[in-house]
């Protein structure tokens, strides 16, 4: 599949790069979805037997594929918020020169990166490759609710029900972006939804 | 001269007003008939008398009615103020440089007594006489930070220095021009300035950055920013933008004049000694166009700016749709003279409006 080439945008947006295998004594890969594709493209015999790859599959079937890449260590979670506390369970082990690996959507790669960072990993030793859905995770700024896989412009809130624009003001603390009022100035004037980056 | 405190809201019913003294000494932005961004840096070392640059925390007529919107903002959304865990001790940093330099520059209304780590602090105007052991946090009521900037007007970043960059870490935000300390929290300089436009590609924001940086104690520097509030509002927020997004298509040609504010920050910033951040005070200065209009080389050379005024800044200031009609108010009050250079406004030399 290709890759989503993003269009460029303000300082604050996140950029991410391509994986590629580093050496090193140990290896945790945190991918969700299309993320798989990723890191079928690096593996290794010898890079999978050192390392730990939780997968979170969202409907992507590539669970098999990455088993059969015999890693040292496989998890599969059902989402994101259930496997956090294993994720952060993995980082409190990690030995000096861990090498960690995100892939996927925003999301995930966004979230799992403040645990990392959290956990003490230095950032030269984090890398990202996005891959599949461009959806985004955003913060309302008005209730402060996060709003997972936003995917158009302007959405509804999940939490507060505003109708909200989606800024490419990013916040690494929340992992996400800002969501502001489309039509403070103009109540029930909304725009058709288009996708993000139509 | 005693400051008599208004008794005046910045909400509701709006009651906030600039007495004769206060319209004289607002901090007008403008030093020539054109505006567009650049590292407008000078060192804070006092002013013209009497002017808002003469103490190094102004105090005004407007004092005592802010703290108490500020209060109410904290009572309705307390993450307007925050501070990450390390920066404590920039938070004593701060409370020590305000109650030094309040005490000193009005013995009048604050006064300070220090017996080693045990400090006495009197505000006058807000009817404040605490005790406490300085840098023991459970001597205050709030930490070191909130407590002194509730009774200190404008709105405060503290910064942490590291990594050759600033990191917004902790700060009280309640007058801001529409952003958001809770989004922006943690980010470094680059960051949090990535909304603005055009300034990233005109590389000012690496020189300011450089600027900053090398800030000396006992040093501070100072800058004006400027934008465009309807109605004197303090907490234009963009948490509550949705609740006063809508004030700004109440403006008619005859209820412009009152209602239109120019809002201009003087930011000043100083190094702190023990935490070596840096505090960045925004203080918020309120004016309506109708009390501006009394000076008419202001008159003149609002004019003139809000009207050469690139698109992208009046849409990000966010008054592009208001912008014509701003114009034909302002247009009344400029006559095609010149004016004089500076931000002072002249009015005893100027001459009068020829309209
Ligand atoms: C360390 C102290 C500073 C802090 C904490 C700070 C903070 C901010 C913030 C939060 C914004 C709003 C951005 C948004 O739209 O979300 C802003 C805007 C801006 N800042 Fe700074 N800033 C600082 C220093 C400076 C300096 C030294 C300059 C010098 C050139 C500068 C130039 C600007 C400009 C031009 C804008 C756009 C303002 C407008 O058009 O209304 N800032 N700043």
């Amino acid at each position: 599949m290709s890759k989503f080439e993003f269009p460029p945008s303000i300082k604050s947006r996140p950029v991410y790069g391509t994986l590629e295998a580093r050496p090193g004594k140990g290896h945790l890969m945190i991918a969700d979805a299309e993320g798989a594709e990723a890191i079928l493209g690096i593996a290794t015999p010898d890079l999978m037997a050192k390392t730990h790859i939780i997968y979170i599959p969202r409907g992507a079937g590539f669970t098999d594929q990455l088993r059969a890449l015999n890693p040292a260590q496989f998890y599969e979670g059902p989402t994101y918020a259930a496997s956090v506390q294993r994720i952060r369970r993995v980082l409190q082990d990690a030995h000096m020169g861990l090498q960690v690996y995100l892939t996927g959507t925003e999301g995930l790669m966004g979230q799992a990166q403040n645990e990392a960072m959290q956990a003490g990993i230095p950032h030269t030793a984090i890398q990202t490759e996005h891959r599949g859905s461009v959806a985004r995770r955003m913060q309302c700024v008005h209730c402060k609710g996060i709003t997972e896989d936003v995917e158009t412009d302007p959405f509804q809130c999940s939490h507060c029900g505003l109708n909200l624009f989606v800024r490419d003001h990013y916040s690494r603390r929340l992992a996400a972006y800002q969501g502001v009022c489309i039509d403070a100035e103009d109540p029930g004037n909304v725009p058709a939804p288009k996708g993000i980056y139509e | 001269m005693t400051i008599q405190f208004n008794d005046e809201t910045f909400r509701d019913d709006y009651s906030f007003h600039n007495s004769d003294w206060a319209i004289k000494r607002f901090p007008f932005p403008f030093h020539e008939d054109s505006y567009m961004y650049a590292v407008n840096m000078e060192q804070h070392r006092g002013g013209p008398a009497g002017s808002v640059y003469e103490k190094r925390f102004d105090v005004d007529e407007h004092y005592v009615a802010e703290m108490r919107d500020r209060a109410m903002v904290l009572a309705d959304d307390p993450l307007r103020c925050q501070s990450l865990p390390h920066m404590t001790l920039a938070g004593w940093d701060l409370l020590e440089l305000i109650m030094v330099s309040k005490s000193e520059d009005y013995p009048d209304l604050f006064e300070l007594y220090r017996d080693g780590d045990q400090w006495r602090w009197v505000n006058k105007p807000l009817g404040i006489d605490d005790r406490f052991t300085f840098l023991d946090d459970t001597t205050l009521p709030y930490g070191p930070m909130e407590y002194i900037t509730r009774q200190t007007q404008g709105d405060f970043c503290v910064l942490d220095q590291r990594e050759g960059n600033l990191w917004m870490d902790a700060g009280m935000v309640t007058t801001q021009a529409d952003w958001s300390l809770d989004f922006d929290i943690g980010m470094n300089f680059f960051e949090w300035h990535a909304p603005v436009p055009l300034a990233h590609e005109k590389g000012i924001f690496v020189r300011a950055l450089k600027f900053l940086l090398n800030i000396q104690q006992g040093a501070p520097a100072r800058r004006l920013n400027w934008t465009m509030t309807v109605n004197p509002l303090l907490d234009t927020s963009p948490e509550n933008y949705h609740k006063w997004g809508i004030q700004k298509t109440t403006l008619t040609p005859e209820n412009l004049g009152a209602k239109q504010h120019l809002r201009v920050e003087l930011q000043t910033f100083f190094r702190l000694p023990r935490s070596n951040g840096l505090v960045f005070p925004i203080r918020c200065y309120l004016c309506s166009f109708q009390d501006l209009m009394t000076m008419p080389k202001w008159g003149r050379r609002l004019h003139r700016v809000v009207r050469d005024l690139p698109e992208e800044l009046a849409t990000y200031k966010g008054f592009i749709d208001n912008r014509p009609m701003m114009l034909d108010y302002l247009s009344q009050f400029d006559d095609g003279q010149p004016t004089s250079a500076g931000v002072w406004p002249d009015f005893e030399a100027e001459p009068p409006l020829a309209k």
